[in-house]
């Protein structure tokens, strides 16, 4: 029954590295380009419903769609003034850039709201399911997050297979180039990769503050991280791969930790990250790509 | 000729490059016997030249190698933890210089173990993959060393994960790491001079690796690693040999700096570390030693000197960091540069052969 | 023995057939040329020689050793050097350290010669410097020796790349459109250093070229790919006069 339990609250926290690991996924996948900065967003996105919440007495709902807009534009300015100018630029100076957006973004927060944790009002009003006469508790926040990165990911894979909007995503991804000479224009396929990632960053960031309530401007730092780690997982570019790595990811963390050691559960989590590059680095579900000479 | 021109100019750099290191320590000696140079700054010193090897050593890296490693400051940690260990073990039975040696060159090869463990895997794949899992390294090592207990009694090494209890010493044992308290009870072995001559082995190596064939080949890997792989040039062992002698170095300077504290904490080499080394490297430009030189030393005094804008240092460090790689790198903005100064240079005579084509 | 001997060469791109039942055979000290239609899949035939990309089918067969599948940087030490179709030099190297690079497998000293400054690494630059000047110099590059490659004009970049190839010794050279973006004058200039090398090395030469008046005029022995396949091989009199070689060009074009 405990394993049990232990496995449902690895389910859930791996649904929220899902989340953030899709912004990841799709930003790597079209762009070309490790946003570091993501798991920053996602801090942001928490500071951002707090404030609503808890300075303005609005309720939850106004906190998640205002942390969303917020993280969309952040997202959308980060992209044109840091990233855009370096689209051809090689990949060292993109990534160099990233992490210093990244430090950006820690250090304002740390500025205009302090290193001082704040404790987070969870958005989740449903109660506690109990089974086997209590003996396993899934709590609300699990079953949200659960549910709610289900959700993102159909209505996600939906979009890219589906929609105009999504074959030019998925064109872009193939090869650039090409796509911008079948009239698809690349700048605006990017930003909108960014956005769709920073606004899903901040349902994370919400996601992530209801079930661990304390918010710092390095919140989302080791959440990124990982989260990235599971996109590597379940094979970067591919949405799928970006569900089923999260959330693998999730219960390997939640049983580390449980089975083996608290302080050794991340080190455990980088240790699968360093054993998939080795065994299968295109992950679970990636596909090979050929580089073109 | 020119080409011997060339080499001798390589030759003439690297000693000005030395020069200027003896010279920092000679003004600081100098300025330190006349009583010029704070207690604060004093204790500033060894750090210094820590950076610095941390800021040679890694744009060996970035800069040479053209690779992105964000676990710089995790060796640091395994020097830091192995040489201290052996340094609390072998400190009463061998001369404080020879302890800092032997101390130095095990920190520095179980570094370059570590590196050439997760070099291997990593270094094979292309991509973006060297940085994260440079980051994931460094969480580990900080993770691990946070946990783990060690100690000594006659009857040898005794080794936990859970406390210090469970090591089961004698009374007479001695515990040489305690979790996340660290290595505590130091002696201090590390001097100014002492890194001052670690900054100029770095160098030596660093520099003399880079303008030779090995250091060619390195760097033809960082500007085009197919047509370097064309040209018969075994990639993954010269990535390797770089990481490599970085990590060395790494690991090397956090023996340095361990040896200058009493206490040696995990949590001391972070990310935050990492990054700060890193912005060393790119503010004093990428694949210029003697710029991380300077930025390593300058950035590490300049905030002790502006106590007041020491809250807004990092946040500083994050914007220079983009705009710096948006202003050298962006492919526009060099067009943009190239085409100024062409035209500047087309009227001074022989560079503006450029213009023709 | 034939020097390259390719027999069935194959590749498959996630279901696309981009060169099948390739085969081609390539004596000693001769020039040949690969010709065809955009997209018939002659760079593809480039990067499976040099192991870039490993065929799906057939052998390549260097000097009587099966290459098939190695690492490009193993075939190239085995003796096939290539050039590329969109130029890629050592960018921040300068001209003559590009070449050097190219001599990496020729002269050797090992890593702690040349961080101890040992004879051996003296010794090695110095003849290092020596080859390297003397392959600048049949491109006229010598006085470039000491600027980055990057600042070199296109038509000598394009040069330079052939130096440094030439610098790995190797007994096959392949050329993908060596005249790319030259002028007239660049481009004659280029027949004849192509002819000059081959006569001092005795390498044998396979290029890849669109100007036609170029292939015709250098090269012994032509092969016509078209959609993957070679449609027709001979000499420039024969490949002019080939009627399904004529179709492919103006249906191509």
């Amino acid at each position: 029954m405990q394993f049990l339990s232990y496995l449902v609250n690895g389910v859930s926290l791996g649904s929220i590295y899902a989340v953030i690991a899709l912004g990841y996924t799709m930003v790597y996948g079209i762009a070309r380009m490790l946003n570091f900065a993501h798991g920053d967003i996602i801090m942001v996105g928490g500071y951002v419903a707090f404030i609503v919440m808890t300075d303005l007495g609005l309720p939850a709902l106004a906190a998640i769609l205002a942390a969303m807009l917020a993280c969309t534009l952040l997202g959308i300015l980060i992209e044109r003034l840091a990233y855009r100018p370096l689209r051809a630029a090689p990949s060292l100076a993109v990534l160099i850039t990233a992490i210093g957006v990244s430090y950006l973004l820690q250090n304002l927060a740390l500025l205009i709201w302090g290193s001082a944790p704040r404790s987070f009002t969870s958005v989740v009003t449903l109660k506690p399911l109990r089974f086997f006469d209590g003996q396993l508790v899934i709590t609300g926040e699990a079953v949200v997050s659960i549910l709610v990165s289900a959700v993102i990911m159909v209505v996600l894979n939906l979009f890219v297979n589906k929609t105009k909007m999504g074959h030019a995503m998925q064109a872009v991804s193939e090869d650039r180039g090409a796509a911008q000479l079948m009239g698809i224009n690349v700048n605006a396929t990017i930003t909108l990769t960014f956005a769709i990632g920073s606004g899903l960053a901040a349902v994370a960031g919400v996601l992530l503050c209801s079930a661990y309530p304390s918010l710092q401007p390095t919140t989302g730092a080791m959440p990124g991280i990982k989260a990235f780690t599971a996109a590597v997982f379940g094979g970067i570019g591919s949405i799928p791969g970006a569900m089923v790595g999260g959330v693998l990811l999730g219960i390997i963390e939640i049983l580390g930790k449980a089975y083996i050691s608290t302080q050794l559960a991340d080190a455990i989590v980088f240790a699968v990250l360093i054993v998939v590059l080795l065994v299968r680095p295109t992950g679970l579900l990636g596909k090979k790509t050929n580089e073109k000479v | 000729m020119q080409a011997l021109k060339k080499m001798d100019r390589s030759f003439r750099s690297n000693l000005v490059t030395y020069g200027m290191v003896l010279l920092a320590w000679l003004l600081v000696g100098l300025a330190s016997s006349a009583g010029l140079i704070s207690n604060s700054l004093q204790g500033q010193l060894v750090p210094i030249c820590t950076y610095v090897v941390l800021a040679v050593s890694l744009n060996l890296t970035v800069g040479i190698l053209g690779e992105l490693s964000l676990g710089h400051a995790g060796f640091m940690s395994v020097g830091a933890f192995f040489g201290s260990v052996l340094w609390l073990c072998i400190s009463g039975s061998v001369p404080g210089w020879l302890g800092l040696v032997l101390s130095m060159l095990l920190g520095g090869a179980v570094a370059g173990l570590f590196g050439l463990v997760i070099g291997i895997p990593v270094l094979r794949l292309q991509g973006d993959y060297l940085a994260i899992v440079t980051l994931a390294f460094g969480e580990i090592i900080k993770n691990i060393f946070n946990a783990v207990y060690l100690g000594i009694d006659s009857r040898g090494l005794h080794f936990s994960m859970s406390d210090s209890a469970s090591l089961g010493l004698e009374a007479e044992g001695k515990v040489l790491i305690n979790g996340a308290i660290g290595i505590t009870g130091i002696t201090k072995v590390s001097s100014f001079t002492a890194g001052v001559l670690l900054v100029l082995v770095t160098l030596f190596v660093v520099l003399n690796l880079v303008h030779s064939r090995a250091g060619r080949a390195i760097m033809s890997i960082r500007d085009n690693r197919i047509a370097a792989e064309a040209t018969g040039i075994n990639v993954t062992k010269y990535k390797l040999m770089a990481f490599i002698t970085s990590a060395v170095f790494a690991g090397m300077a956090g023996v340095l700096y361990a040896l200058n504290m009493s206490t040696v904490v995990a949590k001391k080499f972070d990310y935050n570390t990492s990054i700060l080394v890193l912005v060393f490297v790119v503010l004093g430009g990428m694949g210029n030693i003697r710029g991380s030189i300077i930025a390593a030393a300058v950035l590490t005094v300049l905030p002790e000197l502006l106590r007041s804008v020491a809250d807004y240092r990092m946040l500083v460090y994050a914007v220079l960091l983009i705009l710096m790689m948006i202003f050298t790198q962006s492919p526009q903005l060099l067009a943009a540069r190239e085409r100024l100064f062409g035209l500047v240079r087309r009227g001074k005579g022989p560079a503006g052969k450029k213009g023709e084509v | 023995m034939a020097l390259l001997e390719v027999k069935d060469l194959g590749i498959v791109f996630g279901g696309l057939q981009a060169v099948s039942k390739l085969n081609l055979t390539i004596e000693k000290g001769r020039l040949y040329g690969l010709i065809g239609p955009n997209g018939a899949g002659k760079t593809t035939v480039f990067n499976m020689l040099t192991g870039v990309y490993r065929p799906t089918e057939g052998s390549i067969v260097l000097d009587g050793e099966n290459i098939t599948g190695q690492r490009p940087a193993h075939i190239c030490q085995k003796g096939i050097a290539r050039t590329f179709q969109n130029i890629r030099l050592f960018q921040d190297l300068t001209v003559l350290d590009n070449v050097k690079v190219g001599l990496h497998n020729q002269v050797r000293y090992n890593m702690w010669s040349g961080i101890l400054r040992l004879p051996a690494y003296r010794a090695g630059e110095r003849r290092m410097n020596e080859r390297a000047m003397e392959l600048l110099r049949i491109f006229d590059l010598d006085g470039e020796a000491a600027l980055k490659a990057s600042s070199l004009p296109y038509g000598k970049q394009r040069k330079l790349e052939i130096a440094r190839a030439l610098a790995t010794s190797p007994k096959l050279l392949l050329l993908d459109e060596p005249a790319a973006g030259m002028n007239p004058n660049e481009t004659a200039e280029l027949m004849n250093t192509i002819k000059a090398v081959r006569e001092r090395f005795g390498i044998a030469i396979l290029l890849i070229e669109h100007d036609m008046s170029f292939v015709m005029g250098i090269c012994e022995q032509i092969t016509v790919l078209d959609y993957g396949r070679v449609i027709a091989a001979g000499t420039g009199e024969e490949i002019r006069q080939n009627p399904k070689v004529i179709a492919a060009y103006l249906g191509g074009d």
